[in-house]
């Protein structure tokens, strides 16, 4: 290569753009330069460094938000910055911060080497930031392979316990075939958009702008058509949708509390950032992604509901109910198509879901025992009368999560509701309606669990009680999160305000 | 300072300093004052509305940016000569079950109040808002403490109860918000707003079909809440478990917000589906809700059911009025609407008074209770009385105004309709007969032995009195209500009659 085109490229290469990426990941090795620095009777600050850190961090990103960077392309065409894109940058950050609390809180019960885990959790949270602004294929299935093999030893994390194991094994086998058929369908994209026979043929056709053009010009080529199937099924894996979501209960189960958080909410939002990208990129063959989408949508909504309704152990209810939410989501992304708004809707809706699966997962990991994956509805009996604020929380993360008014969850609903019927999906919303109706019961019964006054076996003379994990004391820093994320999602059900004007909404 | 925000703002905000850790007696104090306000911003606005300056039959008009302009959705409070009867009746029905429940030895009792705060909040904003988004979100934040009061102070099946009404009562809202934002976007106006709406429309019109299928949505979706037979079955139930302040305030103020929805947005904006549906309602409400609920009723031996049943059967009545898509029909309606909320109240009120009195709700172990509690059964039959329609109660006029509207539309109907009332004569008075006269059955004896039966005390006095007042005070100046409806009602509706409540009421 000459040396004035690798000029131009370092050129091009703007640190300052992804400087929050840079700190996150410099704040994960300085993590684990303490680790080796400090004695060992020191080490449990570490997690507050990393908490602070990402802190730190936000505040800055907070402040430097409007950068002037937004619009452009940078890296010589690997990253686009966006205006969606700078938020779900905000999103993983304040992601990450809650999942590291909820660790601080659930690792005390593990005998288990604890920094890693923070390390781990902000080196993916950085590459999810690089994933929501990627521009080129290469950029995306990088960051992603970043993310998915963060995501393997974090959930098989406590490797005491064979549940989690268990939980690794099948992540990663998942996982491993996912991303091979996302790259089978890179490959083929690549292949066909880079065919000098064909017209609009790219040299560069890893690059989302080259390729969008290439799929314009040549709207009925089967192989092209094809890759795009098999990219969209290996995203589909990512956010749980049916028929690729089969993992989700056994995993989410097994994996330790905080992790099954961190999938829940920024995995999960990290396969929306892909697939509001890619929709834009596979405008040439919108029929066929319309079409795949939809179906998924429906099978998603219906299964997720349909299945969660039987569940008794919660982390399993919160997985299915997470893939009932994908299914809300995927009707928001098609709705994005022909609705501008639609996107602003997502994110909010994104948000409100950060907060309540926050919330929900704040109480899960102070209500649990030793055994992380033994977590059953029972357990929240009286929860409100022994422990009022968490049962308060979780009312309401519920409450969010189920989109009941006046909760933040009902509005993220409705926005994506209401784009969807701007875009006359009306088939998709009757589903997506039912769906809601279907949420409410086991939403409500977990609620119930925790507030109604329950009948319970009478235990006889001789007979040891039904053993019920001892319920831990809310420490400072975790109760700040909760109440944090339990009051923000009854603010912004009553007050959007600047936040519906950032995502386009006021 | 915008009045109507205070009334909606004031309950809540003692709620969440409640919620923040209130000291207990102080909480309390302040607890009164949630209640009260509301009604005294009620009475106030009333007497100042004929002189308020109107725009579009609303006065009090403001608005507020609540981050959402750019969908058209703002939080816009006013109040027109519909929602004014019904916005003073939620403040006096609210101060009534405020003050009952805050006698009351519930249990966590500052948790139950809280709750019943928040859900006067909701019940204010429901029917000061002009936005039909927040008509909509007010509704809800009354209706989810609902559940909550139900599931844990409710009494027996309060679990079986609380889930059915939560399933029941969140299908009908999500039918009636997919309706709503339906009008939203057929209408093309892009705004929530009442008034913006009903401009766009009277410009542009809907087309039929449209107005046919979104009319059968609101209709089937406000129905659920209102109890339309045959989606009714929470009702009688939940009405059964419900704590009684909570069966007071969703009985009597909450049930209406589903009428008040049919009155305000779906006649006005869809004339033609509203044409297309309305032999149907009036049959469901008028075989369904009056005949077969009516001798349901009569079936009853538990008290309290019986006031549930009560309640749901007088439904029938709203809906044959709404069917008539006249002036008169929907003014009949609203003065319904506002006498039932108070008669409602009234008995579910006295239900539970009777209940501590005798510990049981079983119409065949009580008897005989008059003699020692003979303000309590002066009170219970002058209830009854109200309910089945008696000239000099505010049913009356509510009752006789739809039934002379409804005679030129549905004449068949209305006589059953009319017949109905007999049964609630017979049901009514029979309750009254069984629990206080007669001699005291040998249960009931032995209960009055253990624990003699005291009259209504004050602090229970206090409340129903409010009520009853309310009920007499429009019995004999029906005038005091319906100067104002006649005005909107004539306005939003420019239909071919011009009659209107209160000619009938002067004849």
């Amino acid at each position: 290569m000459p040396t004035e085109l690798l000029q131009q490229a370092a050129a091009d290469n703007h640190w300052a753009a992804i400087g929050p990426e840079l700190m996150v990941g410099c704040l994960a090795l300085l993590l684990l330069v303490l680790e080796i620095v400090l004695p060992k009777a020191r080490h449990e600050i570490i997690p507050s460094v990393a908490v602070v850190g990402l802190l730190g961090i936000i505040t800055g990103f907070v402040i430097n938000y409007h950068t002037a960077f937004v619009g452009q392309t940078t890296f010589n065409g690997l990253l686009r910055h966006s205006g969606t894109g700078q938020f779900l940058r905000l999103f993983f950050l304040l992601a990450a911060t809650g999942v590291s609390v909820l660790g601080i809180v659930a690792l005390k019960r593990q005998k288990m080497p604890k920094v890693e885990f923070f390390a781990i959790t902000l080196v993916v949270s950085g590459a999810m930031m690089l994933l929501a602004q990627a521009n080129n294929f290469v950029m995306l299935f990088v960051a992603l392979e970043t993310v998915t093999v963060g995501f393997y030893i974090l959930v098989s994390y406590t490797r005491t316990n064979p549940l989690s194991l268990e939980a690794g094994l099948k992540y990663l086998i998942m996982g491993a075939l996912s991303s091979g058929i996302l790259l089978f369908g890179i490959a083929l994209l690549y292949g066909v958009a880079g065919n000098p026979a064909l017209t609009a043929a790219s040299a560069d056709s890893m690059n989302f702008d080259a390729l969008r053009v290439f799929l314009y010009a040549n709207p009925d080529n089967i192989i092209a058509a094809v890759g795009i199937v098999l990219v969209l099924s290996g995203v589909a894996f990512k956010v749980g949708a049916v028929p690729f979501q089969i993992w989700i209960p056994d995993v989410y189960q097994g994996a330790p509390t905080p992790v099954t958080a961190f999938l829940a909410i920024a995995s999960k939002a990290a396969g929306f950032a892909i697939l509001l990208t890619l929709v834009t990129v596979f405008d040439g063959y919108q029929s066929l992604v319309v079409g795949v989408l939809t179906v998924m949508a429906i099978a998603t909504i219906l299964f997720g509901n349909l299945a969660a309704l039987t569940q008794h152990n919660v982390k399993r209810l919160i997985g299915l109910s997470g893939v009932s939410h994908a299914g809300y989501l995927l009707v928001g992304v098609i709705a994005a198509i022909h609705v501008p708004f639609a996107v602003g809707a997502i994110c909010f809706y994104l948000f409100a879901y950060l907060l309540g699966s926050l919330a929900v997962f704040g109480v899960m990991t102070h209500v649990s025992g030793d055994d992380d994956a033994d977590q059953d509805m029972d357990h929240y009996a009286d929860l409100a009368k022994t422990h009022p604020f968490l049962g308060v929380v979780l009312a309401v993360g519920l409450g969010s999560l189920a989109g009941i008014p006046p909760l933040a969850g009902f509005m993220g609903k409705l926005l994506v509701f209401l784009a969807a019927f701007e875009a006359g999906l009306y088939a998709l919303l009757g589903v997506a309606i039912l769906g809601v109706v279907i949420s409410i019961y086991y939403y409500f019964g977990w609620i119930k669990a925790a507030f109604f006054p329950q009948w319970r076996p009478p235990v006889f003379e001789g007979d040891d009680p039904l053993p019920e994990p001892p319920r831990q004391v809310v420490s400072t820093p975790a109760g700040i999160l909760l109440a944090t994320a339990a009051l923000a999602s009854v603010l912004l059900g009553f007050y959007q305000g600047p936040l519906g004007a950032w995502l386009g909404l006021g | 300072m915008d009045l109507l925000l205070i009334a909606i703002v004031a309950p809540l905000v003692l709620a969440l300093a409640m919620v923040l850790g209130l000291p207990k007696a102080l909480a309390r104090n302040l607890a009164y004052l949630g209640f009260a306000l509301p009604a005294v911003i009620g009475i106030i606005l009333w007497c100042q509305f004929d002189a308020a300056a109107k725009e579009s039959t609303y006065a009090f008009l403001t608005t507020y940016d609540t981050g959402l302009t750019g969908l058209g959705i703002n939080l816009t409070l006013g109040l027109n000569g519909i929602s004014l009867p019904l916005f003073v009746m939620a403040g006096i029905v609210g101060l009534a079950a405020g003050l009952y429940a805050l006698q009351s030895a519930a249990e966590r009792l500052n948790h139950y109040v809280t709750l019943l705060l928040v859900m006067q909040g909701g019940l204010m904003g429901v029917f000061a808002s002009v936005d039909v988004f927040f008509f909509y979100f007010f509704h809800e934040l009354a209706l989810i403490p609902t559940f909550i009061m139900v599931g844990i102070w409710g009494g027996r099946d309060r679990n079986y109860a609380a889930m059915k009404m939560t399933i029941y009562l969140t299908v009908g809202a999500m039918l009636s918000l997919i309706g709503l934002i339906a009008i939203y976007y057929t209408s093309g106006a892009q705004t929530f707003d009442m008034i913006a709406l009903r401009e766009a429309i009277a410009a542009e019109g809907l087309s039929t079909v449209a107005q046919r299928n979104i009319f059968g949505l609101l209709m089937f979706g406000f129905g659920i809440l209102v109890s339309l037979w045959p989606l009714h079955t929470w009702a009688p139930l939940g009405y059964g478990a419900a704590p009684s302040s909570v069966a007071m305030l969703h009985a009597g103020v909450l049930k209406k917000f589903g009428l008040y929805g049919l009155i305000q947005v779906a006649l006005p904006l869809l004339p033609e589906g509203a044409a297309h549906w309305a032999l149907i309602l009036a049959t469901l409400g008028v075989v369904g809700n009056v005949l077969i609920i009516g001798v349901v009723a009569m079936a009853q031996r538990d008290l309290k059911q019986l006031v549930g049943y009560s309640s749901v059967m007088h439904m029938g009545y709203a809906f044959l009025g709404v069917a008539c898509l006249s002036v008169v029909g929907v003014g009949g309606v609203v003065f319904m609407m506002v006498a039932h909320g108070f008669s409602a109240a009234l008995l579910f009120l006295l239900a539970t008074s009777i209940h501590h009195r005798t510990q049981t709700f079983d119409l065949d172990e009580m008897g005989g209770l008059v003699k020692s509690a003979p303000v309590l059964s002066a009170f219970f039959v002058a209830a009854t009385l109200a309910s089945i329609g008696l000239p000099g109660f505010a049913n009356f006029w509510g009752e006789l105004t739809i039934f002379v509207a409804a005679w030129q539309v549905f004449p068949t109907l209305t006589v059953i309709a009319i017949a109905g009332v007999v049964i609630s004569a017979i049901y009514g008075l029979r309750a009254a007969a069984k629990v206080f006269f007669g001699p005291p059955t040998e249960a009931f004896a032995k209960v009055l032995q253990e624990q003699p039966a005291t009259d209504l005390t004050w602090s229970e006095r206090l409340p129903a009195l409010l009520l009853l007042v309310a009920l007499l005070a429009f019995g004999f100046w029906p005038k005091l209500m319906t100067d104002s409806i006649n005005e909107s009602v004539a306005e939003i509706y420019p239909a071919v009659e011009t009659t209107v409540p209160a000619d009938v009421a002067r004849n």
